[in-house]
């Protein structure tokens, strides 16, 4: 953990993809060190499609962090207790848990918890409302169903105990840097988008008019509002059953005694996001969807001013032998064929190094292209292993990689 | 084309789930080319909104409207169709009530979007709706008469982490809507998924987390009664060390002599194939056949678990162009070969 930055300003330039110029090197390698040691930087996000290793790499990133000095808590929101395997943790829950088999001779420490999505939002409730009210809300019908079933609820939650984590080592100085791993989403996009989307819903036209009526004291309340409000709940009353509509009233009603707002709420999440204190690491794989959705969200996190401190592209095919092409092992393997050696094991190595060689040719042309189409933007690459990652040091290993770029 | 018989002979409803990266929308657009080189006509249908049909068929972006995407020399077919829940709702209230123009009134005051995205549930019915609409459809001019419209359906599914919660619309709209059409809409999905007409396939790589998630949704969706179908094994590399040579390679990983034997031996005989050999080279070469009987072994390991779980488990080759310039057929061809359908 050698490099330390010199400049710590926040500055994203003038870069239109929203990536650092200070925290990169001038070859477009991505200094993971660098980021990891600068102490103004208090968010990391890692963020891609699925299957992409994003929670390794939040864990592998939480390991260095931690043992070069830094107080870090990863959160995973991933249902497979993932991070639970990657960091050999049985119990993962809503309770940040100490990370065992670390070197913390610089000072640092590393949690780790798993987002429980139906607490977290119970939370929320039963730290904002009376315990009458909050009781009320639990047992709603439709809240059990929104905070334990709806899709997006997820995203809006890990925002939320982002924000929480982020609030209590402000306030405890328990850590000083929040890790988070994104939500197993159908885009990667959704993290940015739900949260948003349900806290305006929550907070729309519809909703509210739905919510008058249990204000008013009466159902006729909506007659005066308009004829196209009633037909829809007249509708929307036949489709879903009336006792849905009752629900959703007192649901609506009684969340709104409660925040200033949903939408307000969402609001604030997402301007943390784009603080200079937080940092997306974008997670990839050398494949072409992979990077198709990478590049989405380096335009996303551009457009939104969002501060990207660089690409991770994990399962690099690496040549250990790169003195011998593709081309000439296949021509080498030939000739031991006819010599009538093909079953050797030579001739099986030869084989093997023109796949791998061959493999490792065309994961070099897709990050350079992904690279052509992003100048600018810092990319480190980790090498493929050859064992799945489930314990500390293999963590290690990929913080290494990550480390060198 | 193989003589097998097919494995789900009486299935019309193939649900194709995995975990994400694993190639389950690659695999689901194989499967519905095999069904219509059976001759079948076969709908494939999306229901996140990703156009992954379009991107692996190599077609425009798919409307709400099914569109052909294949033509078999034998007649068979495979329709695309992006399955949206606004356009399944519309659609919905128009046959069934008759709406006119308060189909349009409920898009302006927000009502579509309010029971499409937050009324929990919902959204799945609407989703899973339309593929029994699109399973049950016949040709004739009432639901039950004619023919049927499609010979099979593929439905390309959420991924595993969210399988069990998307097929169990039941549970979905139990506490949110007790009596009414949508409740009964939701009982009749659930039967369809019950009934042997249904079969769940979950792809996987052979590697522990998209084995484990395979395993643990396979549970999870015979704990709701539907039949779980196959497993198919995506991305499939074949060994590129023999028996002989996987047991040399591990031998010398525990043993220098051992090592140091087969170095030499690599050494000699790369000198007769005309390379010029240097120590590094060796080295290199030796390392990289440590690392493949590595991914071997953890690979052995993962079919039986993949074993364990007593379901037929169905291979495809990896691809190393993806599946583009006929690589959707030749996974076709595989699953045919081995007689998934």
């Amino acid at each position: 953990m050698g490099a330390s930055r010199t400049n710590g300003s926040r500055t994203n330039g003038s870069r239109t993809d929203g990536s650092r110029t200070d925290g990169s090197r001038t070859n477009g390698g991505f200094d993971v060190d660098a980021l990891l040691a600068d102490d103004t930087v208090g968010i990391v996000v890692c963020c891609g499609s699925g299957g992409v290793g994003k929670t390794t790499t939040a864990a592998a990133l939480g390991v260095r962090a931690a043992e070069a000095g830094r107080k870090v808590v990863v959160l995973t929101i991933d249902p497979a207790r993932r991070l639970a395997q990657s960091l050999g943790l049985t119990v993962l829950d809503n309770t940040p848990r100490a990370v065992t088999g670390l070197d913390l001779g610089q000072g640092g420490r590393l949690d780790a918890m798993m987002l429980d999505m139906k607490r977290t939002f119970d939370e929320v409730v039963e730290a904002h409302a009376t315990p009458e009210k909050a009781a009320q809300i639990l047992a709603n019908p439709f809240y059990v169903a929104v905070s334990s079933s709806f899709a997006g609820t997820q995203e809006y939650m890990a925002m939320e105990k982002l924000g929480q984590l982020r609030a209590q080592a402000d306030r405890e100085g328990t850590w000083d840097l929040v890790i988070v791993d994104t939500p197993p989403s159908r885009s990667a996009l959704d993290f940015l988008d739900a949260p948003k989307r349900l806290g305006s819903f929550l907070d729309g036209r519809f909703i509210r008019l739905l919510a008058a009526p249990a204000k008013a004291g009466g159902r006729a309340y909506l007659k005066v509002f308009s004829a196209g409000v009633t037909l829809a709940t007249q509708t929307l009353s036949k489709v879903l059953g009336g006792q849905m509509l009752i629900d959703v009233q007192t649901f609506v009603a009684a969340l709104d005694t409660m925040f200033g707002g949903f939408r307000e709420r969402a609001d604030q999440t997402y301007a943390l996001l784009k603080q200079h204190g937080t940092a997306f690491v974008v997670v990839a794989a050398p494949e072409r969807d992979a990077l198709r959705e990478a590049s989405y969200f380096l335009d996303r996190l551009g457009e939104e001013g969002m501060p990207l401190a660089g690409v991770v592209v994990n399962r690099i095919q690496r040549v250990a032998a790169p003195g011998l092409t593709a081309a000439r092992a296949a021509a080498a393997e030939e000739s031991l064929d006819d010599a009538g050696a093909g079953e050797s094991t030579t001739a099986d190595l030869l084989r093997l190094h023109a796949e791998v060689a061959r493999t490792a040719a065309r994961h070099a042309a897709v990050v350079k292209r992904f690279r052509t189409g992003h100048p600018g933007t810092p990319v480190a690459e980790v090498p493929a292993a050859s064992r799945d990652i489930h314990d500390v040091e293999g963590l290690r290993t990929i913080g290494d990689a990550l480390a060198a770029g | 084309m193989s003589d097998t018989a097919p494995a789900f002979p009486g299935v019309r409803l193939h649900v194709v789930t995995g975990k994400g990266g694993t190639g389950k929308t690659t695999v689901a657009a194989a499967l519905a080319m095999a069904l219509a080189r059976r001759g079948q006509r076969v709908l494939l249908a999306e229901v996140e909104g990703r156009q992954g049909i379009a991107q692996t068929f190599d077609v425009p972006p798919l409307s709400t409207q099914e569109v052909r995407v294949l033509a078999d020399g034998s007649g068979g077919e495979v329709w695309g169709l992006a399955v949206d829940a606004k356009a399944a709702l519309l659609e919905y209230l128009q046959s069934f009530y008759k709406l006119g123009r308060a189909g349009a009134v409920l898009e302006k005051v927000g009502a579509i979007d309010f029971a499409t995205t937050i009324a929990p549930g919902v959204r799945d019915v609407l989703l899973i709706g339309k593929v029994y609409e699109a399973v049950g459809r016949t040709t004739g001019s009432k639901r039950g008469r004619g023919d049927l419209a499609w010979d099979a359906v593929v439905l390309d599914a959420p991924p595993t982490g969210r399988i069990g919660r998307f097929l169990n619309v039941n549970a979905e709209v139990a506490d949110v809507a007790k009596v009414g059409p949508i409740r009964s809409q939701a009982d009749s999905i659930t039967r369809m998924l019950r009934s042997p007409r249904t079969a769940v396939h979950a792809v996987t790589l052979l590697e522990e987390m998209p084995v484990q998630e395979t395993v643990d949704a396979i549970a999870e969706i015979e704990g709701l009664g539907m039949p779980v179908g196959a497993i198919v094994v995506n991305q499939v590399r074949e060994p590129l060390l023999g028996e002989a040579g996987l047991a040399r390679v591990a031998k010398a990983a525990e043993s220098p002599r051992s090592r140091g034997a087969l170095a030499k031996e690599v050494t000699a005989a790369l000198g007769t194939a005309g390379v010029r050999t240097t120590a590094a080279l060796v080295d290199g070469l030796l390392a990289e056949a440590t690392d493949h009987a590595d991914r071997v072994a953890l690979e052995a390991e993962q079919r039986e678990e993949i074993a364990a779980a007593g379901r037929p488990a169905y291979d495809l080759p990896w691809l190393p162009d993806g599946v583009e310039g006929g690589g959707l057929r030749v996974l076709a061809d595989h699953l045919l070969e081995q007689g998934m359908v």
